[in-house]
């Protein structure tokens, strides 16, 4: 990753308020994300972690300070469709982001409105449904899809505005097991494959693991900041911001305090299965 | 003492050219004190299922009786079921409405037609199980976090004094240490003798918790035991959608690379056991080798 080049999005003291006399929802952040990460946002319900989400594509605009996206100061009102095509949000509610009533219009609705030609819509589009796993489902009806579906679909309609940067807030948190793993799988992909950067705010701490960096937000403001490997490391500190430590990285510390010396970097139920069949 | 589901059907737009069969023939008895589980993907019929356990649905075919009470035969009382069988609704801080906390919880006592100082008696009660200070009564519930309007609209039931508590997805949504209170205050509840029902898509809490669990697939129940029972049918929770606990996974997969691991463990203090045992500490493995 080239960290030495512009950060694509960049926060500088940036605060927010929901209104005149309302507490700061975010205080002072600052922050750099880089294209081709993958960041992890974590905190407690209320700790500002969907408000910061919101600032990255200008749905919020800080109330102090500055949020700069590709060089573009989201306060600059004509620069706002440019941000927002760079970077695309995905929501929790899957019911509440499909517009149309088939997948292909569904995705093809963004493009669309950017008065694209015809043939450069359904390239888009076929790009997009591909890159999700979706295109065998492309002309079926979208309230008779799987929720995993949905959230794909709606990523999909992300996809086709080809963005720099997706940033999914709790995308996983009304799906069952099924539709979690393919929505996790999708982003991982379309960040390892694609390069594409996503910020995905997440309350299962099994997922954020999967970013290459964690943020942690508490009480407004940006706490911690690192590999999940160092993150985790902080059980307590973990649980005083109301949070917690994956099952397979407690399991891998209390194997290591009973003397199997499982290596820090070993985050996934894959990594130490082949660590201890290699120990064994 | 028990609820008891037989050969229940039920088929939504019964008639039409939409009808839709979400429950197939399903057969269930929750016996009174106990935590039970229930599990499956989005639409394979749990929340059919729950929402005739409290007759809100009337089934299509077969038939629930609460304690021996058929819901649907004449002279049954609904309104006395549903006080005895409380059921909490994914996300149910939607249903808040009332100006004040009390209020809201006061609802159902003052339904049933309660005088006032019994309401509160049971208002005080059902915050105090919820964890909430009573000093909350007084605010608006639409001033609250997100884990206290959870609360309080748990506390609305409880506050009808329900034998039986249902709860569909009660975590969902909230912060890791949220889902641990609200998960310690159900427990409480049925350690109390309330029995629960636990819908969930959260495979580690309902290891964790429940006592006896069923997994719905396709509007059938397709099994049903303690957790260990169930957890150790890996490949059927798979091809349903489900996953199994993460532990209870990284259990399957030693023991299918060769390791004499069992599969029924799903907690990490278990796994940490089971794998000591087999691989041991640094110094069971020099012994093991000294003795080659």
């Amino acid at each position: 990753m080239v960290k030495d080049s512009a950060p694509l999005i960049r926060l500088q003291d940036a605060a927010y308020s929901y209104g005149e006399g309302e507490a700061m929802a975010l205080k002072d952040i600052n922050l750099a994300i880089h294209q081709g990460e993958f960041v992890s946002i974590i905190g407690h319900n209320g700790s500002g972690k969907s408000t910061l989400a919101k600032l990255f594509n200008a749905l919020l605009l800080p109330t102090r300070g500055d949020v700069i996206v590709g060089g573009k100061n989201t306060k600059d009102g004509e620069k706002l469709w440019a941000i927002r095509q760079q970077v695309g949000m995905v929501f929790q509610n899957p019911d509440n982001q499909i517009v149309a009533t088939t997948v292909e219009e569904d995705v093809a609705f963004g493009p669309e409105n950017l008065g694209l030609s015809p043939d450069e819509i359904g390239r888009r589009v076929d790009e997009a449904l591909a890159l999700v796993g979706m295109e065998e489902h492309r002309h079926r009806a979208t309230h008779l899809l799987s929720g995993g579906q949905k959230q794909r679909v709606a990523i999909a309609g992300v996809i086709a505005m080809r963005p720099s940067c997706i940033v999914l807030d709790e995308p996983t948190s009304m799906l069952d097991p099924v539709g979690r793993r393919e929505v996790l799988e999708t982003i991982q992909r379309l960040n390892r494959q694609e390069g594409i950067t996503v910020v995905l705010v997440t309350h299962f701490m099994e997922e954020a693991i999967l970013a290459e960096r964690v943020l942690v937000m508490a009480e407004g403001s940006l706490v911690l900041s690192g590999p999940p490997a160092d993150i985790f490391s902080k059980g307590e500190q973990m649980r005083q911001l109301r949070l917690d430590v994956p099952q397979i990285l407690q399991l891998a510390w209390e194997l290591r305090r009973s003397g199997i010396p499982v290596p820090q970097e070993i985050f996934s139920i894959n990594e130490l299965v082949d660590y201890l069949c290699q120990y064994a | 003492m028990s609820i008891r589901v037989n050969d229940l059907v039920h088929i939504y737009q019964a008639g039409t050219p939409l009808a839709t069969e979400a429950l197939r023939g399903v057969t269930l008895e929750i016996q009174e004190g106990e935590f039970f589980g229930l599990i499956g993907q989005t639409g394979s019929g749990k929340s059919t299922l729950i929402q005739h356990l409290n007759g809100l649905l009337k089934p299509t075919r077969g038939s629930v009786e609460v304690d021996g009470q058929n819901l649907w035969e004449r002279g049954t009382n609904l309104k006395a079921i549903r006080q005895k069988v409380g059921l909490v609704f994914q996300y149910p801080e939607h249903q808040l409405f009332e100006e004040t906390v009390f209020a809201d919880v006061a609802f159902g006592p003052r339904n049933m037609g309660l005088p006032e100082e019994e309401v509160k008696e049971r208002v005080e009660e059902a915050l105090a199980m919820v964890g909430l200070d009573g000093e909350i009564a007084d605010r608006s519930p639409f001033e609250l976090s997100g884990g206290q309007k959870r609360r309080v609209a748990i506390a609305g039931v409880l506050a009808m004094r329900p034998k039986y508590l249902i709860l569909d997805e009660p975590t969902a949504g909230l912060d890791p240490m949220g889902r641990q209170e609200i998960l310690g205050e159900i427990s409480a509840l049925q350690q109390q003798g309330v029995t629960v029902v636990l819908v969930s898509h959260n495979m580690e809490e309902v290891a964790r918790l429940v006592s006896r669990l069923a997994v719905m697939h396709d509007g059938r129940l397709i099994a049903q035991g303690t957790p260990a029972e169930v957890f150790s049918k890996g490949e059927l929770l798979e091809e349903v959608g489900l996953a199994l606990p993460q532990i209870a996974q990284l259990m399957h997969r030693l023991r299918e690379r060769g390791l004499d691991i069992p599969v029924d463990i799903y907690t990490v203090e278990e796994a940490r056991e089971a794998i000591l045992r087999v691989l041991g500490p640094k110094q069971g493995k020099t012994a093991r080798f000294l003795t080659l």
